[in-house]
């Protein structure tokens, strides 16, 4: 099984304000060995570390690497590595316990909910490994061998907990041989898009299909547009919940802008009743030449994709001529969190075991056997990649610092099911974008209001 | 002896009481003192809120809607899947061949059910809308599972074509204990077959029937792996399946807010106990003693 959106974005939740007697978050800090130059987080070199990894779509090869790595730095130490599906429900119990394992990756469907580990009170700070050198480069720290906007998608209120692994990037797909056989490009701004769609329509094939099951699928294409529309700014005032931001114009002309298209008939029919398998699977076959994802598609479809169908991911056009983010600005996350809890026995371990996964040679198997991108800067130099991932990559390169994302996935988890419910409705034509925005605005404020919901700010 | 044999039982029982004590009824225990906490399913401890998690329920838009989708169900599925099994049981008493067949989707597990349906669902590949537009219906081939009107009742047939399967062999197996001579008396008095089945039949296989209302009436109140695995959303669209079940499980398991979704459980709970109480009355009937 590949990574679908589901897994990725299974368990993005909110939290509730746990306003009751958690235990604290101070280690033990009998585990502490001697820091040198050569052991710079002060490793105990006898203790055993316990690492617990998601093994789904990507596999868990590369932690084994980087537990390798750990082993033979501290051959002394046990390194019990567990790879596992259905992360929370293992978890769960040891947490309540605080006898936690010393490193986790919480990621996959079934997974602890963030927010709430956050909000207990769980997890370790990891400046600690941030500022230490890194594993390639002493003179380097390991967060400036990081992807912009990783550390701070794992900071909460200023600590940063959570470190992710894997970057995904949100674009639109096509084929670009049946591109090049039609004499299409991919249009620049979504005006030309409309434009375009008219022509494919013309010759008989769906414009467009999504993942309509799911309506989330959707929400990326349209809240990336409102993103370049509007700027930062406006990602940052959906993020904090400001008032009226979902009925801001940047906002609503990109739920416009997508209306437009089952308007004009440019959606295949049925696509709203289609799982992400059926719709994905009706785009490989040339049912529908776009399709909104997630950088996981090709690998996700790699069994079913028909030879020289060479799929790229395109950024989104942009939406209007005076967007506040250039053209190739693109919405971007990561997943993979790894963690290390607060009441680990050897939280230094697990400090160390995350130096060495973010290393080079980690990160680059990564690149081989997970068919993905990881947040290290240079993983992929001197590979050889597929056509999705080479255009995943080439996307990456071409945002520079213009890559945005946002969290209120994560932080505000009933504000998603709103906005995708109302994403689902738009798309059938059920509500217009004005509509839409009264809605999931109303879903905002709520959050905003509900005094049980702890809230961050960006 | 006497002594001797309570000491057996006692002993034979205090293993199973143990781990029933420790594995159902302690969770059930948890479950009712979580409900007035705000636990978050991984702090250590948890605040007590009172009653709040329960008057939060009852003007939370989403949960009225799943209990008005739970009420419909209540009455549409334990109706139309006796009336089904009723018939089918009367008509085909004497094919065994036709038992076997209709059994078939109790083998099957709900998620196995749940997939196959949604492929027969499915608007441009699937099953129905190809039946649809084969017999030159095509206009009203539709997304069964997208369109808020049709999406509950789509559930709802599938629940009655898992569950009539049970119910026809469980009419059959009570309709053949009736006593030959009573149909045959009836016969030879001129009854109608309508009126036999009506008069006879039924009454005298009420004690099945009773326990079918019961079952699906339960079963009615769930239907979350149902709606959890062939809805859009899931729950959708735009909530028109929501159902308790699946409040319950995003409440604790996407929200985090392990405390609401216990309270959402201890509700559930005594509506399943007041509406099998309710039905056993409902439909109790003066014995028919056969002898």
């Amino acid at each position: 099984m590949n990574p679908t959106r589901r897994v990725l974005l299974a368990g993005a939740a909110a939290a509730t304000l746990a306003g009751c007697a958690t235990s604290g978050t101070d280690n033990d800090n009998a585990s502490k060995g001697n820091k040198t130059p050569e052991n710079p987080l002060g490793v105990p070199a006898e203790s055993a570390l316990e690492v617990v990894i998601f093994k789904g779509g990507y596999g868990d090869d590369y932690a084994l690497k980087a537990g390798s790595l750990y082993k033979q730095k501290f051959p002394k130490a046990a390194v019990d590595h567990k790879g596992i599906q259905r992360v929370g429900e293992v978890l769960q119990p040891r947490f309540v316990a605080d006898s936690p394992p010393d490193v986790v990756d919480n990621s996959g469907a079934g997974r602890l909910d963030l927010a709430t580990l956050v909000a207990s009170g769980k997890l370790t700070d990891l400046k600690e490994l941030l500022d230490a050198p890194s594993y390639d480069d002493p003179a380097k720290k390991v967060r400036d061998t990081l992807m912009p906007g990783v550390i701070e998608e794992g900071t909460f209120d200023g600590k940063a907990l959570i470190l992710n692994y894997s970057s995904v990037l949100w674009g639109i797909w096509y084929s670009k041989s049946l591109f090049a056989k039609n004499g299409w490009t991919y249009p620049k701004t979504w005006a030309d898009m409309l434009a375009l769609c008219e022509q494919i329509k013309g010759k008989g094939i769906a414009p467009w299909t999504w993942q309509g099951k799911y309506p989330e699928y959707i929400n990326d294409p349209l809240i990336s547009m409102a993103a370049k529309a509007g700027g930062f700014e406006l990602v940052k005032a959906i993020d904090n919940l400001e008032a009226n931001a979902w009925k801001s114009p940047a906002m609503i002309a990109a739920a416009e802008a997508i209306y437009q298209l089952a308007v004009k008939g440019y959606i295949m029919p049925g696509s709203e009743a289609l799982s992400h398998t059926e719709a994905q699977n009706a785009w490989c076959k040339g049912q529908a030449a776009f399709i909104p994802c997630g950088s996981w598609l090709e690998g996700e479809q790699q069994a079913v994709t028909p030879a020289g169908f060479d799929m790229v991911m395109g950024t989104v056009p942009a939406l209007t001529a005076s967007d506040k983010l250039p053209n190739g600005a693109v919405m971007a996350a990561s997943s993979e969190s790894f963690l290390v809890p607060a009441k680990a026995k050897n939280p230094q371990g697990g400090l160390e075991f995350l130096r060495m996964l973010f290393s080079k040679q980690v990160s680059k198997s990564f690149v081989e056997s997970a068919k993905a991108l990881p947040v290290v800067n240079g993983a992929t130099e001197g590979l050889t990649l597929t056509s999705g991932l080479g255009s995943v990559g080439e996307a990456q390169k071409a945002a520079g610092a213009n890559i945005f994302g946002f969290r209120f996935r994560t932080w505000y988890a009933p504000l998603s099911k709103a906005l995708d419910d109302a994403s689902g409705e738009l798309l059938t034509k059920r509500i217009n974008p004005a509509q839409w925005a009264e809605r999931v605005q109303k879903a905002a404020d709520d959050v905003a209001k509900d005094s049980s919901v702890k809230k961050h700010r960006r | 002896m006497r002594h001797g044999k309570y000491r057996f039982l006692a002993g034979a029982m205090a293993l199973p009481l143990l781990l029933y004590g420790v594995f159902v009824l302690w969770p059930y225990v948890q479950a009712f003192y979580l409900a007035f906490t705000d636990w978050n399913g991984l702090s250590s401890g948890a605040k007590f809120t009172g009653t709040e998690n329960f008057t939060k329920l009852f003007s939370d838009p989403l949960f009225l809607a799943a209990l008005r989708h739970n009420g419909l169900m209540l009455v549409a599925v334990p109706l139309g899947t006796i009336a089904i099994a009723l018939f089918l049981s009367a008509a085909t008493q004497r094919t065994k061949v036709y038992r076997v067949v209709y059994f078939f989707p109790q083998l099957l597990s709900v998620a196995i059910i749940a997939v196959l349906w949604q492929f027969i669902y499915t608007p441009n590949s699937g099953l129905l809308n190809g039946l649809l537009r084969g017999i030159g219906l095509g206009s009203w081939a539709k997304s069964w599972l997208a369109e808020p009107n049709f999406a509950l009742i789509a559930v709802m047939v599938v629940m009655v074509w898992s569950a009539v399967g049970f119910y026809v062999v469980l009419f059959t197996a009570a309709m053949e204990s009736i006593p030959g001579d009573i149909m045959e008396a009836a016969l030879i008095d001129g009854a109608s077959p309508a009126r036999i089945f009506w008069r006879i039949t039924v009454p005298l296989i009420w004690d099945s029937v009773q326990v079918a209302f019961v079952y699906l009436g339960i079963a009615a109140l769930d239907g979350f792996a149902l709606v959890q695995i062939m809805t859009v959303g899931p729950g959708g669209p735009d909530g028109s399946t929501e159902v308790m079940g699946l409040g319950l499980w995003r409440n604790a398991f996407t929200y985090g807010k392990f405390g609401y979704a216990c309270a959402m459980g201890v509700t559930i709970f005594f509506l399943t106990l007041s509406i099998a109480a309710l039905f056993l009355k409902a439909t109790k009937r003066d014995q028919v003693e056969l002898a």
